[in-house]
């Protein structure tokens, strides 16, 4: 029956209906606004890799110019006794900047010539008395070799200098651009793979900056990182997981644990700058103290996966080895650890990581010094690569700018390729009981 | 020779005591056959001597080189003649020290060479000589005599396994003990130091001084010759820089994290998760880089076009790039906490008509709440506490300001300018930087607490 009242009334499903569209509507909108969150945040990833490969990449080719050189005796080795120190402090420098003369005799006004000069590294010297000490019988022979060209040249080569603008704000002038031109038309000009570059330390000079330094520094910092925080942190977790008795004591370690995985990590430099450079005085700018630091910062990130690794091991494991009379040590060296061990070092590589790509707590204990010199231990002044990108970064030179994007390709495949170890161990190792 | 071969002889030895130990048990229980006459396996007896004959060393090793520095540089000043001394400030004094190490390795020094800086340079190299001497005996003396001790122990009787396993029970305590040795490390450098900058400057301009310049004059008489140490332009900086972060980082990462828990089919899930996740694991350093020379000339270009005057070192350039590291931060804290809302609230609110939407944001959103929250503190204080972006992308100058398209400087950026220049240890500039780090240090552990403490109970009231 239908009485007026509830004609009026409108039924639910039908303010039900009514809405339906708009809350449809509403939830397309939410729904675009995750996905297109998500494509954001896909974004970023490929415009950071994107923009850093693209700047990086030209920097493994390096511009060379090939010169005639005569090695002359009159300049390398005039007493003509071969005398190895004579060799080593000969003026290479004069040979090269001869051979320029002689590709280009109009040249003669200083100015000009000083130009001329600068289309060369100051590198070349070094080139060349490695040549000839490599074969003094070149002495007195005429030898095209390709020499090292200034990072300017190398830019330009490289379109990094638009060849089209105006003189005045081209950082290669007109006649530098027409010697360069003149070159290339020869042939004379040529990318050559960039050894250099993994072989050298760093430089002021852009083109003989290379990052074998700081690689050897990473890889001394790391190696005793991992030597200092892999024991402590695998004893801390099976104490704290295993043996630690539930009092305040091992409250106040969990509670300190968790906390120093979220300090900031500059605070930790600030750290192994009282403490273990003021304090104890271990030497400063060492992988040493770098590793010190770094094994603080890590340790939590191990010890928390060591933990969780422990926890996995099913207990029915223990029981089994505690039955047949193992003492709990034993059980734990011979049965627990070996089942934890991939999660172990699968949390030791992300903490490896980790250490590896971090800078900031290294700027408080002087591994920002710029050193040339390749270390060759522990207690070597030394820098390593994440603080010598902050270096290259913050150098004006246009040169640097695709050597740190090198760099930090260099970085990023050493990271991918730990974390790809992590997780093919987690893959390989993972046990489901 | 360096301590490294020292090192390297002691590991020998550890290993020539463990053949020994376990050789001598063999033949103390009178060869194979009475093996079973030993208390413990013969390998505990060759660890228990490898224990004794390594750990008393190394103790004494890391004693040694500890204070070694610390007592030689010691005796050296003591003997300094009293003219060369006098009347210096303690920074002065640190400076003729470290001529004195510099000229005894051969370094260059900052100073003229004086008879008696050469003279004080040769008991320094003397010291150093005597001191490794003595090093190497007492090492080897304390391994030989641990390993001829434990050696005459050896019987059959002798509980070898039992004191191997409290021995490295009490190593395992002590490993786990560095954890809190770390904090108080921590606690007490920055308190330390913070205490004596707190004499020089007084608290309260300090946390209130609304000027930051501390360039401390060579000279008295230099204008400006004190220095300004109001951080609150700092703590400004620090929390505009931040703000435009958690403006980047908490929509996009929530929004992710909704759409990846909720939404997403399996398969997009499978590889778009990692795929953000490579955000959380690119260095700092990399994400300064983009700041400072991609996007900071970027934004600059794109306010020049439509008129607005950006800073080359903007606060946004360092806060988006700060905001995008932390995205991945965001985004997995909050996947873990959607996915801890029980599936049967979501059933009750399809069973009632609500949509998936309106599941998400009535229902599971104010489940998830606490746990959100304490991401979100969470991630606040890492970006609080991130160095390498703002110190690449934001500079130096302390503006008190909250536009940011001008440059802005921050707590951390400051601790490491103040601290890699060349300056005495004791001066009020450096002093500043741990001042600074200790209030960095206590908001952020603030934060982490109660950050914490949040995830752990809404973590609990769901299991």
């Amino acid at each position: 029956m239908n009485s007026p009242i509830a004609a009026a009334r409108p039924r639910a499903i039908d303010r039900v209906n009514q809405s339906l569209k708009r809350r449809y509507a509403a939830e397309r909108r939410f729904r675009f606004l995750g996905a297109s969150a998500v494509v954001i945040g896909l974004l970023f990833v490929t415009i950071l890799f994107v923009d850093i490969i693209g700047k990086g990449y030209t920097a493994f080719w390096q511009t060379s110019i090939q010169l005639s050189i005569y090695f002359d005796p009159e300049v390398i080795d005039p007493s003509g006794e071969r005398d190895p120190q004579e060799l080593r402090r000969a003026d290479y420098q004069k040979l090269a900047r001869d051979a320029l003369r002689a590709e280009f005799p109009e040249v003669q006004r200083r100015q000009e010539l000083r130009e001329l000069y600068g289309l060369l590294s100051t590198g070349v010297a070094q080139q060349l008395a490695e040549r000839v000490q490599a074969n003094p019988e070149r002495i007195g022979t005429t030898e095209a070799v390709w020499l090292l060209a200034d990072d300017d040249v190398d830019m330009l080569i490289k379109g990094k200098i638009d060849r089209d603008l105006p003189e005045s704000d081209r950082r290669v002038k007109d006649r530098p651009l027409a010697w360069i031109e003149a070159l290339e038309a020869k042939g004379a000009i040529e990318k050559h793979f960039n050894t250099p570059f993994f072989s050298n330390g760093t430089s002021r000079e852009p083109e003989l900056a290379g990052i074998a330094g700081a690689l050897m520094g990473s890889f001394y910092t790391l190696l005793l990182t991992l030597l200092f925080s892999f024991p402590i942190a695998v004893a801390t977790a099976v104490y704290l997981e295993e043996f630690a008795p539930k009092n305040r004591w091992t409250d106040l370690i969990e509670v300190n644990i968790n906390n120093l995985a979220a300090v900031p990590s500059i605070v930790f430099g600030l750290l192994g700058l009282a403490v273990f450079i003021n304090f104890f005085g271990v030497p400063r700018s060492t992988p040493l103290v770098g590793a010190l630091v770094l094994t603080l910062m890590t340790l939590p990130t191990i010890i928390i996966a060591s933990r969780a690794a422990l926890k996995s091991v099913p207990p029915s494991i223990r029981e089994a080895a505690l039955g047949v009379g193992a003492s709990p040590l034993q059980t734990q060296f011979h049965h627990v650890l070996p089942l934890a061990m991939p999660g172990m070092l699968t949390g030791t590589i992300i903490g490896m990581a980790q250490a590896l790509g971090e800078t900031a707590p290294l700027l408080m204990i002087g591994m920002i010094a710029f050193i040339v010199d390749i270390p060759g231990g522990a207690t070597d002044a030394a820098t390593v690569l994440p603080v010598q990108i902050f270096l290259w970064a913050d150098s004006p030179e246009r040169g640097f700018v695709e050597r740190t994007s090198a760099a930090i390709m260099v970085l990023l495949a050493f990271l991918i390729a730990m974390n790809l170890t992590a997780v093919m161990l987690r893959r390989k190792f993972e046990r489901r009981w | 020779m360096p301590t490294s071969v020292l090192l390297l002889i002691l590991l020998a030895a550890m290993a020539v005591a463990y053949r020994l130990g376990s050789k001598r048990a063999v033949s103390v229980a009178g060869g194979a056959a009475g093996i079973k006459t030993l208390h413990s396996l013969p390998a505990y007896y060759g660890f228990y001597l490898a224990l004794w004959t390594g750990l008393p060393a190394l103790l004494v090793l890391g004693l040694w080189l500890g204070f070694q520095d610390a007592i030689i540089t010691a005796l050296v000043q003591a003997q300094l003649p009293g003219d060369l001394t006098a009347g210096l400030s303690e920074g002065r004094l640190s400076l003729l020290l470290n001529d004195i190490k510099n000229l005894a390795q051969g370094n260059i020094v900052s100073g003229e060479i004086t008879p008696a800086l050469q003279a004080a340079a040769d008991q320094y190299v003397r010291l150093q000589g005597i001191a490794t001497l003595a090093l190497w005996t007492l090492v080897l003396a304390a391994a030989t005599g641990g390993l001829a001790l434990t050696g005459r122990q050896i019987t059959p009787s002798l509980r070898a396994r039992n004191r191997v396993e409290s021995a490295i029970l009490v190593i395992m305590i002590v490993c786990s003990s560095i954890a809190i040795l770390t904090t108080l490390g921590i606690i007490l450098s920055v308190v330390f130091e913070s205490i004596l900058f707190f004499r020089k400057v007084a608290w309260t301009e300090f946390f209130f001084g609304l000027e930051w310049s501390p360039q401390t004059a060579m000279r008295a008489d230099q204008v400006g010759a004190a220095g300004a140490f109001g951080a609150v332009p700092l703590f400004a900086g620090t929390l505009l820089v931040s703000f435009l972060a958690m403006l980047v980082a908490v929509p996009i990462g929530l929004m992710s994290a909704i759409y990846l828990a909720e939404y997403a089919p399996r398969a997009v899930r499978a590889w778009a998760k990692p795929v953000l996740e490579v955000l959380a694991g690119i260095p700092t350093v990399v994400y300064g880089f983009f700041a400072a020379l991609t996007l900071a000339p970027f934004i600059r270009d794109l306010g020049g076009q439509i008129g607005l005057d950006v800073s080359s070192e903007s606060a946004l350039a360092a806060g988006l790039v700060m905001g995008i590291m932390i995205i991945p931060f965001v985004s997995s804290l909050s996947d873990d906490v959607i996915n801890a809302v029980p599936q049967a609230m979501r059933d009750g609110s399809y069973a009632l008509g609500a949509t998936q939407s309106e599941t998400i944001r009535r229902v599971i959103i104010p489940a998830a709440l606490p746990g959100i929250v304490g991401g979100v503190m969470l991630a606040v204080s890492r970006a609080i506490g991130e160095t390498m972006i703002v110190v690449m992308a934001a500079g130096l100058s302390a503006n008190l300001t909250w536009n940011p398209l001008e440059s802005v400087t921050t707590v951390t950026v400051q601790i490491v300018t103040l601290l890699t220049g060349d300056q005495e240890f004791d001066s009020a500039k450096t002093l500043a930087a741990f001042a600074l780090g200790l209030t960095l240090f206590a908001v952020t552990l603030i934060l982490n607490v109660i950050a914490l403490g949040i995830v752990r109970k809404y973590r609990e009231q769901y299991e």
